[in-house]
This record gives C-alpha cells, structure tokens and sequence, in this order.
C-alpha cells in the first residue's frame, strides 16, 4: 500500500520467512515421527494443554452455557419485571408462534433480505475479486477503498445511507432530478422500495468481505495453470469456467453460506436505516425478537423465536448447499 | 503475480470496471463527509451540491453540544482496548496448541467458530441480559467486555491459528535441540515470530468491539454508560433536515479510528487473513 514504508521482509510477514535462525536438516537433530492416528501427544504438550485449561473452561461455559440456557428459556413463560416465578410450559411458546402471522411475515422478510443481499453481493464481489487480481494501475487504492465498508460501524453505514436516500437533502434523489429521472421519492419510507432500498445498503456493507475471501481463493489457484491454458487457446470463460472456478469453489460456498447466515441474523444496519418500517415492511426476525424481549419483556416467546431461527439457518444452509451440489451434477 | 498479457480494448474495459466499482463503493462515504462540513442553509437547499460552497465545523461543535460524544468515545475505547487485551491474551495459547495438534482438535475449533457465527444473538443475548443482571452486571462496562471477548473469542482464535501454522515447527525443534527449554523456545524463537499476527488478531479485536451494536443497545441503559454507536442512534430521534449536519459530523468522527486500524491492517487484509480458511 502506498504510504506505507516497506517492510523488511521476515520483520513482519506472518513469519513465512526467517532470517537469523535457519531450518535445515541438520544431523542428529531427533525428530519426533508422525504419531500414528490416536496417539497421545507427547509429554511437554501436556503441560500446555494445563496452561489453555484454564482459560477454555470459563469461555466454555459463558459460550455454551448461554445457549443452553436460551433453548431452555424457549419452554417457559419468562418475562422481565414480573414478581411471580418462572414455570415450565412446555411447547405453548412454539405453537404461540406458528399462528403469529406477524414473526411469519418478518421471517419472510428475513429470507427475501439473506437470499436478496447474498446473491447479488457475491457476484459483484467475485467481479470486483478478478479485477483485483488483475495487475491494473490503482489497484492499491481500489484495495484501501474497497475495504472501507468493512472498516465502518455498522450504526455509521446506517446513517450514511439515510444521507443518501435522504428524499430533500440526498444526493440519490438530485442525482436523479439532474438525469431528468423525476422527481424521485422517500426511497426509505416508501411501502414498495424500503425492501429493496435497504437490501442495496446490505449488498454494499457485505461487499468487502465477500471480495477479500474470494481474492485470497484467487491467489492460491496456481497461475501456470492459466498461463497453460491460455498458450492452448482457451478464451477468458473457458480459463474461468476450467481454471479459475473449480479452485475457487470451497472457497466460494464457505463465503456465501456464511453471508447468508449473517444476513439472516442482521440487525443493526436495519434498526437504524428504518426500525423495520414502514409498516413492518423491514423487520427482520432479529428486530421482530429484540422488540419482543426488550420492548414487551418477552424472554421465554423471544428465546422460542431464536430457537425457530437457528432452525431456519440450518435449512438454508443445507438448501445452498444442496444446490451447488446439483450445480455440479450438471457439468 | 504475472498477468496474462490482455488486449487493449479488454484493459480499457478493465479500467472502466473497475472505475464503476469505486464509485459505487466511495460514494456514501464522500457523501457523508461532505454533509458533515456543511452549514445549516446549504442542508436545506432544495439542490444540494457534492462540495460545501463555504465548509464549516459547526456541525461537528452541535453534535457534542447534543450528545455527549467524548464521553461515549471513552466508554468504546475502554471497552474494545480491554476486550482485544484479554481475547488475544486467551486466544494466543489456545490457538497454539490447537494448531500444532493437527486433527480432531483443530477441526472442532474451526467447528466452534462457524458454529458461534451461526446463532442468532437474540438466543444468546436474552440468558446472558439475565446472567449479567444477577450478577448486577447490567449497565456496566465491564460486563460488555466479558460478552465482547467471549464473542470474539472464536474468530481471534481462528485468525491466531493461520499464524502459528505460518511458524515452521521445525524451528522451534531446531532451539529445543540446540538445548532450549519448552518456555524458552515459545518465547525466543516462537513469540517474535507470532508478534505481528499478535498485534494484527488485537487490532481486528478492537475495531470489531468498537463498531459493535446490538449487545451494547441491549446491556448499557444510561447515557453515560453508552458506547458511541448507541449515543449516534440518539441523534435519529427527530426526523427533521436540521439534524443531519451533526449527526454526520458525529458519525464521520465516529469511523476515524476504525479507518486509522484497517489501513495498518491494509496488507494483511487481502494477503493472509484468510489463508487459513482456503487452504483448509
């Protein structure tokens, strides 16, 4: 990057290279063979596994202890600033839920929003990626530009956007009005556009990750392989579709199954762009559960509706999966 | 990295992508930026231009007279140094030896992490409300840090790991041979090594703590105690053009640090940080 002084190389490059010590075979140097599959490990690791102890157990149980606590809140009638105690009642919490339309609606919402920001996100982001991986002049500032929407509070790329979509004082609406494109509108407030408004906002907060993550697939796919099937004739779709592709696939499935989970589960960025309005037209299943516990006090109803969408995330992830391996069936 | 030699007519469409790509990416951000600068009349000018005619710090002066922003920039920087402090200093043995135990170990740490990033935190968040107010731990600071460093635990771990698997086993063989102990090889031959993936894993630490949200709406109930993403959310609560100076000016200042940590981070953003996950 630019600005930057030069590293010496090995002072700080993840320590991929040494300078001082050097690591050749030397005689009688006793190197432990392999262990054989299910071995102990020797002894000295031992001791180390007594100095993580420590530490593993407390994070255990603050990880994995809330959880638990959380899928067993889900079957009783736990509510905030009550003075009588908490009962057992079992699956009445669930089958509250299956016939409230509205946490239906908002999950809805919810998959429209995950499947709306993932798709697309991941295809600008794999155009962005094979660019980048382009010698092209500017690429070091396309790189720093490109990860700034990583950088950002989620509350500041909220704000941001209601800058923009601001229908007197945003750029969006007078960039329209001096294109002779109408008037434009309250893109946030509007019943049809706050979905697709906000879901623009996603596909350009997720961006960087997405990009980065498919980049680093792009730089571990051995470049004589391109450089071979290019003096073979193959035009840029066929070295992407033979090359390029296939390596990048583990790397492309893990980022999409992971955004959509994240999607799924996101908050912030929609809790300040619209609060889940108008007319609920927004509200993700996190907004609808937050209101629920913290606004209404509903701890046990709450914790039934993460229950519900854990489940969810682990359907859709089994479904995209699924698909890719179809995908694959057909080639 | 030796590019395949591209036609001209495809480079210059190259250039032109790309040139799309970094519009559409920089734009908000310039828009922000320049809403912050500018004073209340041109805010309410019915055509509002991209470069403030006469840029001011007026807003920025209103935003600390209307929230109390120095205040809740401290409350952030205590919580996310503390929280990149003592999940670095959990993480850095953890990852060790899970890493140098290829195997079970190793995939069940890769396991917890995608699994920790797959719960919804309204599941979590409700028992640990409850757990941190028993221990009357609600509306302190100090409780936000706990949930911070427990949340991110896993992917400091998971980042940790890809360094120590960087540092070739066979040094530290090499110092035990040469007659070095076990703690005196970890801290004259491994430690140095690992040193900048240490500070690169507390880095990301911080600025995830920094931006964090919805645990810091949840657990901090009065103003004095709030974070700054939470004390920004205030300035939303009249809806009126006049507003959006300072809150623009609040959260330009409010992205500063984070900007400032994710240009050191630059290079090892796109270079490595993932290496772990690909070459899995």
């Amino acid at each position: 990057m630019a600005g930057f002084p030069r590293r010496r190389p090995g002072a700080a490059d993840g320590g991929r290279s040494v300078s001082s010590v050097t690591a050749t075979k030397r005689p009688g140097r006793t190197r432990t063979p392999r262990a054989a599959h299910g071995t102990r490990p020797r002894g000295p690791d031992l001791g180390a596994w007594f100095l993580v102890l420590p530490a593993l157990l407390p994070i255990l149980v603050l990880s994995v202890g809330p959880l638990l606590y959380g899928i067993a809140l889900a079957f009783t009638d736990a509510q905030s600033g009550r003075t009588q105690a908490t009962r057992w009642i079992g699956t009445l919490n669930f089958q509250d839920l299956l016939h409230d339309t509205l946490f239906w609606d908002s999950f809805r919402i919810g998959i429209v929003w995950a499947v709306g920001v993932t798709v697309p996100q991941f295809l600008l982001a794999l155009g962005l990626a094979l660019l980048l991986d382009q010698k092209l002049r500017f690429r070091w500032l396309a790189r720093a530009l490109a990860i700034v929407p990583w950088a950002m509070p989620e509350v500041v790329v909220g704000i941001m956007w209601r800058l923009v979509y601001n229908p007197d004082a945003g750029i969006l609406n007078e960039t329209l009005r001096n294109l002779g494109l109408g008037e434009g509108r309250d893109w946030l407030s509007g019943l049809a556009t706050a979905l697709p408004a906000v879901v623009l906002v996603g596909v350009w907060a997720g961006m960087p990750q997405t990009t980065v993550a498919l980049l680093a697939g792009l730089q571990n796919t051995p470049r004589e392989l391109h450089e071979a099937a290019a003096l073979d004739g193959a035009g840029a779709w066929r070295r992407f579709r033979a090359v390029t592709w296939p390596a990048l696939r583990p790397v492309a499935l893990a980022i999409t199954a992971l955004n959509l989970i994240w999607n799924f589960n996101s908050f912030a960025l929609v809790y300040v762009l619209t609060n889940g309005g108008p007319g609920g037209r927004t509200r993700l299943p996190m907004l609808f559960a937050y209101e629920e516990a913290f606004r209404y006090g509903q701890f046990g109803y709450a914790a039934a509706m993460g229950c519900v969408m854990v489940a969810a995330v682990s359907v859709l992830i089994a479904l995209s999966l699924v698909r890719r391996l179809k995908g694959d069936q057909d080639r | 990295m030796s590019a395949l030699r591209t036609s001209g007519p495809a480079r210059a469409g190259q250039y032109l992508a790309l040139l799309a790509y970094l519009v559409f990416l920089a734009f908000p951000f310039l828009w922000l930026v320049s809403t912050a600068f500018k004073p209340a009349p041109e805010l309410a000018s019915l055509h509002p231009t991209w470069i403030p005619e006469e840029p001011t710090l007026a807003n920025f002066r209103q935003a600390f007279d209307e929230q109390p922003l120095l205040r809740a920039a401290g409350n952030s920087l205590v919580a996310a140094v503390a929280a990149a402090v003592i999940a670095v200093l959990i993480a850095t043995p953890l990852a060790y030896v899970t890493a140098r135990h290829r195997g079970r170990l190793t995939s069940a740490a890769t396991g917890w992490v995608v699994v920790s990033q797959a719960f919804p935190f309204v599941l979590v968040i409700i028992p640990l409300f409850l757990i941190l107010k028993n221990l009357h731990l609600v509306n302190s600071g100090f409780g936000l840090v706990l949930v911070y460093v427990v949340w991110s635990l896993p992917f400091a771990l998971w980042m940790l790991m890809g360094y120590v698997r960087a540092v070739p086993a066979e040094l530290e063989e090499a110092a035990a041979v040469d007659g070095a102990g076990r703690l005196r090889t970890l801290v004259s031959v491994t430690a140095p090594l690992l040193a900048p993936g240490i500070v690169a894993t507390a880095l990301f630490a911080f600025v995830t703590a920094w931006n964090e949200f919805f645990f810091a709406l949840v657990l901090l109930k009065t103003p004095e105690k709030q974070t700054l993403p939470v004390v920004l959310t205030h300035f939303l609560g009249a809806e009126g053009v006049a507003d959006l100076g300072p809150l623009a000016a609040a959260a330009f200042l409010a992205t500063l640090p984070s900007l400032v940590v994710f240009a050191l981070l630059q290079r090892r953003i796109s270079g490595g940080m993932l290496a772990g996950a690909v070459k899995s």
